[in-house]
């Protein structure tokens, strides 16, 4: 009787476990039916040109047949990349801040800005964006549309993801680390740039590839402030116009070949992040083998 | 550089941060306080949403919502069990599937958007619907929510398991009567995190959910959700502007009451509720 | 904590499976599905409002998208009517249009910009790049900022097409996508002149917002002269549909016509096509 049982037992197991297995096979198969279906609507734009003109040209005049997509990965990239540069020694000034020097009462109201700030919609960064900051620029260097408006926005909108990572990736530091710097009489300057910042480095780069990656996926705020100019800049006031801010512009305004190449701009996206989160992923199981 | 300048960069570096995006949130107030009352939010639009309120457009968006949860719960729940009690660690299963969900949670929004018009709408057949948008949602809100639940797994004192294996008892048992309850505030966490994000997305919704404001009466129906209403309204309706402030105001407080929802419930966790069973 | 979670669970389902049950029990309402210009948008699914009232058996969805895919819809079948907001041209002939309303595309300025008026080769020369600062046509010394359109959308190819031009002539520093995002553009810049719809910039003039409007033409912009064809730049917006027509597209179309929805037509700055 009780082997039966436990037999049974075994069984269900056995099943939880192939049913849950198999569950997340499909889950984890989603990405690639995501790139299939990018492939395959996105097949009739390459029966007529090649991935070398689409990376090497940057005229874009889908409606003549021009397809050069070169200014506009130049322009993702620049876009996400400033814009986590801009905000990494912010959202890290925070992060040391909430942790080392700011007084309690300081320390939660910067805690519940920066919990506001991350949960303020993409949108209406944008709203802001055209409305208030794209004319002050404008006033000093025209068209204000511009890389540098869609950095400063971009910026503003992750800095709240990498101050918040920061923070918990110094809380979760070892407090005896703390304990040992104050015994040897090291002040917070060389704590924080010597022993706490370095201890922390993972947690901390993990944040910043977190941001990065909602940089480089952010479509709203973007199109409403980057000027949507497909060509390279040439100063960072000059517009610029990002893989997913094209894809919203024209999607829906789009037919035959021109959305092909839309689902194309799409799927360089999507393979562009795909490289990035692997290389996190493999970046990360370095950590926990150290 | 001395101790003391160091200091009062971080103060300067912290200020302006606090100044940049309090500036930002006060203005949303400021312009969104003057169009929202009580009206706002329980009349139909009038006029393209120039006069009236925003009640379908709320209702649309929490179906969608509630269309994600479910989808998004199971699954997602079966996933992580799987990955943090049915595997080993180090099972190159596991590890595919964990780069796999990974890059799910780095799929742009927008090509999220274009995936699900192109599979849930056409191949599909469900249209422009409140089911598209929803299931479209759910495909973003899985990683995230997985990788929470898994790390709240993993954090559960190993002796349990031990202590299980000691009693004969089968991982079936385990699962559903120790670990499952026992994490439930990481479940939470996870689940209100993945919402909050899924709350927020216009860019995805606008080519799945749609854009009728009218009132949904099934989940086949298409509906306008809040962000798109914002977008709508800011870039396409002439005079719209003070109606897409208000529309952004209460975005934003819905987003807020999930994320102050989500800090609560994760300080709690954080502060051992769960081990303390 | 245990039976909390599964009640939690168990909810998720129940309300899945309500949703679904809700649908297959509502006798399915004939559907009328509409796509295409975001211009016409927002008119169109205010009329269709009143029209399902009217009708409560009928159900009119209206997507916006973009005149293009409003006409691949109607083609394809994926739509009952398209929403075209241009005249259609000579190979379009196998889709009927169906006049509802006229929209103007006026050029707009900078509120504070000295500029009172510009010649027709003047703005060529400006859009085409040949003319780059506001003082080369008696403005200030001030970078021009040219705001024009995204491929796709039907305000570019009136503007083109009135001003004979390609797009891959134009030398443009702002693209942006929908008209209220070109008024914000341009009302936010000293420098900027672009190209939107008549009776949006009119409102916006009235309330303060810093634009100004440019004549292109010594008539005024009134209803007659815009019916008459004799305003520059006027673009009929259509409903269009496949040579055959369902009785309850017919009787749609006949209503978005008809004089009942003229007070919508004009709620969203636009000219009724009939006196």
């Amino acid at each position: 009787m009780f082997k039966l049982s436990s037999f049974f037992r075994l069984n269900l197991d056995l099943f939880w476990g192939r049913l849950f297995g198999i569950l997340t096979a499909v889950v984890a198969c989603l990405v690639g039916l995501i790139l299939f279906f990018l492939v395959r609507e996105s097949l009739p734009v390459f029966h007529e040109l090649s991935w070398k003109d689409v990376f090497s040209k940057s005229e874009w005049y889908p409606m003549s047949g021009h397809f050069g997509m070169a200014g506009m990965v130049f322009a993702t990239v620049a876009v996400a990349w400033g814009a986590l540069l801009a905000a990494t020694p912010f959202g890290i000034g925070c992060a040391v801040f909430m942790v080392f020097l700011a007084p309690r009462s300081l320390m939660i109201a910067m805690k519940m800005i920066l919990a506001i700030g991350a949960g303020i919609p993409s949108v209406v960064f944008g709203l802001w964006g055209l409305t208030v900051l794209v004319p002050w620029i404008a006033e000093h260097q025209p068209p204000g549309a511009s890389l540098l408006a869609s950095i400063f926005i971009l910026g503003l909108m992750i800095l709240p993801t990498v101050a918040l990572t920061s923070y918990s990736a110094l809380l979760s530091l070892p407090s005896s680390l703390r304990q040992a710097s104050l015994a040897l009489g090291i002040g917070i300057k060389g704590h924080v740039l010597s022993v706490a910042l370095p201890a922390a480095k993972n947690g901390l780069v993990a944040g910043m590839i977190l941001a990065l990656a909602r940089a480089a996926g952010e479509t709203m705020a973007v199109l409403m402030v980057s000027g949507n100019i497909a060509a390279f800049p040439s100063s960072i006031f000059d517009p610029v116009r990002t893989l997913t801010a094209n894809i919203a512009l024209e999607m829906s305004y789009a037919t035959g070949q021109h959305r092909a190449a839309l689902f194309a701009s799409g799927l360089l996206l999507a393979i562009c992040v795909l490289v990035m989160v692997v290389f996190a992923h493999f970046f990360q199981r370095h950590r926990i083998h150290e | 550089m001395s101790e003391r300048l160091f200091e009062m960069i971080i103060w300067f570096v912290a200020a302006l941060s606090f100044v940049l995006i309090g500036t930002l949130i006060f203005d949303i107030g400021r312009l969104g306080t003057s169009g929202l009352s009580f009206d706002f939010l329980t009349q139909l639009p009038v006029n393209s949403g120039r006069a009236g309120g925003i009640l379908p457009i709320l209702t649309s968006t929490l179906i969608v919502l509630c269309i994600t949860l479910t989808f998004t719960v199971p699954l997602g729940i079966a996933c992580s069990l799987w990955l943090s009690e049915f595997v080993e660690r180090k099972n190159a299963a596991a590890q595919l599937a964990k780069i796999g969900l990974d890059a799910l949670a780095g799929v742009p929004s927008i090509v999220m958007g274009l995936f699900g018009h192109v599979f849930f709408s056409q191949f599909l057949g469900f249209g422009f619907s409140l089911l598209s948008g929803g299931l479209t949602l759910s495909c973003m809100a899985l990683p995230i929510f997985i990788k929470t639940t898994v790390e709240g797994l993993t954090a559960l004192d190993s002796d349990w398991r031990r202590q299980a294996a000691a009693l004969g008892l089968s991982k079936t048992t385990l699962v559903w009567n120790v670990l499952l309850p026992a994490s439930s505030p990481a479940i939470a966490a996870g689940l209100i995190l993945a919402l909050g994000r899924a709350t927020a997305e216009s860019a995805a919704l606008i080519f799945t959910s749609g854009y009728v404001d009218r009132m949904p009466e099934s989940v086949f129906d298409s509906g306008r959700v809040l962000s798109v209403h914002i977008y709508d309204l800011a870039m396409n309706v002439t005079g719209g502007d003070k109606a897409a402030y208000a529309t952004a105001l209460t975005l934003t407080a819905l987003i807020l009451l999930i994320n102050v929802f989500v800090i609560w419930v994760s300080e709690k966790w954080l502060k051992g509720g769960a081990l303390n069973l | 904590m245990m039976s909390r979670f599964q009640k939690r669970v168990g909810f998720s389902f129940t309300t899945v499976a309500l949703l679904f049950f809700n649908a297959a029990a509502t006798a399915a309402p004939l559907k009328l599905v509409l796509t295409g210009s975001s211009t016409m948008a927002p008119l169109v699914s205010e009329i269709a409002k009143r029209f399902e009232a009217k009708n409560p058996d009928i159900r009119v969805d209206v997507q916006s998208g973009g005149s293009s895919r409003g006409m691949s819809d109607v083609r394809s079948g994926m739509a009952d009517i398209g929403m075209v907001s241009r005249g259609l041209k000579a190979e379009e002939g196998d889709l009927v249009p169906h006049t509802i309303a006229i929209d103007v595309v006026g050029m707009i300025i900078h509120k504070k910009n000295p500029v009172v008026a510009l010649t027709h080769q003047q703005i060529l020369d400006i859009f085409t790049g040949k003319i780059t600062n506001w003082k080369a046509v008696g403005g200030e010394d001030r970078k021009i900022t040219v705001v024009n359109k995204a491929e796709g959308r039907s305000t570019l190819e009136i503007f083109l097409s009135y001003f004979k031009l390609n797009n891959r002539d134009i030398r443009a520093q702002v693209v942006v996508g929908e008209n209220q995002q070109g008024i914000k553009s341009v009302a936010g810049n000293l420098g900027a002149i672009g190209y939107v719809s008549l009776g949006a910039a009119e409102f916006e003039e009235k309330n303060g917002t810093a634009i100004r409007l440019l004549p292109l033409s010594s008539l005024p912009a009134s209803a007659e002269n815009v019916r008459s064809g004799k305003f520059p730049m006027a673009r009929p917006l259509n409903l269009i549909t496949k040579g055959t027509n369902s009785d309850v597209g017919r009787r749609f179309i006949q209503y978005s016509q008809s004089s009942e929805v003229r007070d919508l037509v004009q709620a969203q700055f636009l000219f009724s096509p009939q006196p």
